[in-house]
């Protein structure tokens, strides 16, 4: 049992933290201009964090309990692949899901 | 995209937004039933859902109040998790630092992965926009995720009902990412952040509270600014 106490303060101490790392920059920053160096790295933050964030659950899905699943590893790829060649975020949503759902029919 | 250009800057990012209703649903549900498992009173639930605004730290917190781990321990844990939105400040900066205050933080409490990626990756491809297109936009991106966020956390504390594994959900977030990178892989500078990301990310994936992502971004930006030079450079020469 969570105690209400404990609780609230979690809420709020994580609300303003997380308000606070997404303001830090947009709002102390602003439109001063920032190092080419940073600017330079910053244009990767999104071909970086994003795929770093979903490899693990590609390679060790939760689901399975960290064990490798072909059904996901496969949908993952067809996705990626649909993505670059089609530039088509539905096309490519609908590809994966379709192999997802496909191979766990057949393989299940 | 042909008909794009003739669309508000609003109405385009409620449509390049409007993908991610397939996961929001699902995971706001989740949570809403998850929580009220946990002894949350609906009211509980919703404050979390609003004020903390971020899936995977709001499931991280819950999961360690759970097992009664120090409440130090929880906040920490939770804020590693979403460090990775003080990176996605620092990215969107070139490109709303220049609008108003009040709207700098409103993008900034609406700041989640989803609207983050929506945003950058059509601030990229339309260098053109202006600062206040850029501010309508991503409002519209987050339009169809936000709302049915709060919703559906509502939804999932009321019914409590659970989602089928057989469903497969849990690779609905992999595959959204995915699908929104893949357009955005536009030189190999691009491509060596991603795939050195993606190394590091395996390589560190035993590293605690999540801080291997954090280690892994870094590791990528930096391959990725330093393919840009070498690129430059040796463009440069010939």
């Amino acid at each position: 049992m969570i105690e209400t106490g404990t609780l609230w303060t979690v809420i709020i101490v994580l609300g303003i933290g997380s308000f606070g790392l997404r303001f830090v920059f947009t709002g102390l920053v602003g439109d001063r201009a920032m190092p080419d160096w940073l600017l330079r790295h910053l244009r990767y933050t999104a071909v970086a964090i994003l795929p770093a964030l979903v490899a693990p659950q590609v390679v060790w899905p939760a689901a399975t309990d960290g064990v490798f699943d072909v059904p996901r590893a496969v949908a993952a790829a067809v996705t990626m692949t649909v993505g670059l060649v089609t530039k088509n975020v539905l096309a490519a949503i609908l590809s994966g899901a379709a192999t997802l759902y496909g191979l766990l029919y057949l393989l299940g | 995209m042909t008909t794009s250009t003739r669309k508000t800057p609003y109405r385009q990012g409620i449509i390049d937004g409007s993908p991610f209703i397939l996961v929001i649903i699902p995971f706001a549900t989740l949570f809403g039933v998850l929580a009220t498992e946990a002894g949350l009173s609906v009211i509980e639930t919703m404050a979390f859902s609003i004020v903390v605004i971020a899936g995977a730290a709001q499931f991280t917190a819950l999961q360690l109040m759970q097992e009664n781990a120090p409440t130090i321990i929880v906040l920490v844990s939770a804020l590693a998790v979403n460090l990775r939105m003080a990176m996605y400040s620092a990215s969107l900066t070139p490109y709303i630092g220049a609008a108003p205050l009040w709207q700098r933080a409103l993008c900034a409490y609406l700041t989640v992965d989803q609207s983050y990626v929506v945003g950058v990756s059509k601030f990229e491809r339309a260098p053109e926009m202006s600062v206040q297109a850029r501010v309508a936009y991503f409002l519209g991106a987050v339009t169809p995720i936000v709302p049915l966020w709060y919703i559906f956390t509502l939804v999932g504390a009321l019914i409590g009902a659970q989602v089928p594994d057989s469903w497969a959900l849990d690779f609905a977030i992999p595959i959204t990412f995915l699908a929104m990178i893949a357009p955005m892989f536009r030189t190999a500078a691009h491509v060596v952040a991603a795939l050195v990301a993606v190394c590091v990310a395996l390589l560190a994936a035993g590293v605690p509270y999540s801080l291997g992502l954090i280690i892994a971004g870094i590791a990528g930006m930096m391959a990725g600014a330093r393919t840009e030079l070498w690129l430059a450079q040796r463009e440069a020469r010939a």
